[in-house]
Formats: C-alpha cells, structure tokens, sequence
C-alpha cells in the first residue's frame, strides 16, 4: 500500500501510526502536519493511523510578506 | 503606543521576512526598520534542503512578534488548517488570513475569506485579515470578530501605492474602533506616510524593502515615513481648499493696492 507525504509515494507494508510515519521524513526541524487536510495536533501522532491512499502534508516555517 | 489586539506595540510598522537578497540582509532590514512583527509562512519541508530551517532561525533571532500567513491559500478549509498547523508551530494565536481568489492580481476572495474568518474566530484565534478595500465587507469582518482588518493599498507586490484613497478613508470614517493595517501595494515610503496620514494604524509591507536597491536604507525610510505619517495625522492635517488664501498677512502691504495723490 502506499501513502503520499508531500505528495511523494511511500511503500508501506501494513498501516502504521502517524508517528511511524514521519519518523524518518525531513530535517527534523519545527514541522506541523496535516492528514488528508486536516491537522493534526503533535499529542495525537501515537494515537492516528495511516494507510493505504492517505495524504500527509509536512509543513515547516518559510520566510513570508 | 497601538495594540494588535492585546499586544501594545511602538513601531507602526509590521514587515515582512521573504525575497531579501539574503538572510543576513533581512535580519539587517529587520532591525533597521524598528518593526516589531515580522510575518512568516509554512510551506512543504524537503528533506533533501536545510535552507529552510536557516531563515528560521533568522528570524527567530529577531525577537519580534511572529505573524504566520496563510499565504497560496484559495478556500477556507485550507487556510484554517494551515492557520492551525501554524499556531502549533509558532506558539501564537495571530493569523494573517490570506484566501486568494484570483491568481492574476491575487485578490482575496471575499467569500471564503468571510468563511475562514468566522471559523478561526470560532477556534480562538486572533484574525488578521488581509482584504480588498471594501467598506461593507470590512464592516462584516469587524461585525464577526477582527478587531484588526488590513485592506490592500493595491495588489501585493506591485507599489502601486494607495490605488483608493476613498475607499480607504471611508473605511477609517465608519471603523473607528478598527485597528486598521493597509497591507500589500506599498510601494514608497510616502505611500506608507500617507496611510498613517489617513487614520490607519499601521503598514504591513515586504517587497518595498526586500527588493529596493539597498533594503536596509529603504527600512530606515520607511521607518521615517511611518513616524512623519503618524504626527501628521496627530497634528490635525489643514482641510483642503479650492481657492488660494495669501499666507502673509495683506494689512499693510507696501507699494500696492495704494491710492495715487494727485
């Protein structure tokens, strides 16, 4: 199955949690992530699962006007 | 001194944070220009970059107020989870409510922008929109909640300055409990003077500095604008005349206006 985070494909074998998920995505500075467009508060990563088609965003500061 | 909501500021002027021709030289623009706010975004992280986490730092390193936008926006429920994943990241409770509904001049949809408004609201936040500068739908925005509303002077980016001085100054006219911020179009520092000149609280401004020849002197000016544009409003600017009135007094005027003695 796969998920997307940032819209790139990631091969998974069975659902994981959230915090499974991102582990080993990014730079691991300041991020926020939302799942399917909904966000996703930090206490709740353990608690969510993804799966097959599910769609995260993870979002970190950029400079802005 | 002014407030954002139940912050007390000094400087009127709140600035942006993107397209300085370095970090360094933002930070430096920063400073230079006295702001207290700096605003900022969220985007997709790219493991593959650190840059990102670079001007982060950056602007933590400022010590200013954070204001998160939520820039490239186009719906409500967009912008009210990117305004969520912000105040998660940031710790703050402001949002810089951006919902675009046309990609050509980037102008706010004033629907979704009514919508995302009232549901920020509903969620605790501090709204700050950024609207076109409609009087009625300023009026419904500070009827939901915003106690700060931030018309455009013209479409971000482009200095055009103050496109609609009269609109802009019905809106002061009818809002006069509004903390009003003209956000996006300034283009010279005599556009921001004459915000403040009209009643406006304060400027939110970033191209103006970030791409002028040497931002850091263009912040200073800024800076200055905005203080000039301050006292004027507060010293009570003359009305308008149609018609000259002499400055110097014309009682005893000499050689004219004389009787000739035959």
């Amino acid at each position: 199955m796969k998920i997307y985070i940032n819209n790139q494909a990631i091969e998974i074998a069975q659902p994981l949690t959230l915090a499974q998920a991102i582990a080993d995505y990014g730079d691991k500075g300041p991020f926020a992530v939302a799942l399917n467009g909904q966000f996703v508060a930090k206490p709740n990563y353990d608690d969510t699962v993804v799966g097959d088609g599910d769609r995260l965003e993870v979002l970190s500061p950029i400079e802005g006007g | 001194m002014w407030q954002i909501y139940d912050t007390p500021l000094k400087s009127r002027l709140l600035i942006g944070s993107a397209l300085y021709p370095s970090p360094e030289v933002m930070q430096q623009a920063v400073l230079a220009s006295g702001a207290e706010v700096v605003t900022l975004s969220l985007r997709r992280q790219n493991p593959q970059e650190q840059g990102g986490r670079k001007i982060w730092q950056y602007i933590q390193s400022l010590g200013c107020h954070l204001l998160p936008n939520t820039a490239g926006c186009k719906s409500a429920e967009e912008a009210y989870t990117l305004a969520q994943m912000s105040r998660e990241i940031f710790a703050t409770d402001w949002i810089k409510l951006e919902v675009i509904g046309d990609d050509y001049n980037l102008q706010p949809d004033p629907l979704e922008l009514h919508k995302a408004a009232k549901m920020l609201l509903a969620d605790g936040f501090k709204v700050l929109p950024y609207c076109t500068d409609d009087l009625v739908l300023c009026l419904r925005l500070y009827d939901l909640g915003c106690s700060v509303i931030m018309p455009w002077g013209s479409p971000i980016g482009t200095g055009l300055g103050l496109m609609n001085p009269y609109n802009l100054e019905s809106i002061r006219a009818r809002l006069p409990q509004a903390t009003l911020i003209v956000d996006a179009g300034i283009g010279r520092p005599s556009d921001a003077a004459m915000a403040l000149e009209l009643g406006y609280d304060g400027i939110l401004l970033n191209s103006a500095v970030a791409l002028a020849d040497s931002p850091v002197t263009m912040a200073r000016a800024f800076a200055l604008a905005v203080e000039a544009g301050e006292l004027a409003y507060d010293g009570g600017i003359m009305p308008k005349r149609q018609t000259a009135q002499a400055s110097t007094p014309t009682l005893g005027t000499p050689f004219w206006h004389q009787e000739k003695e035959t």
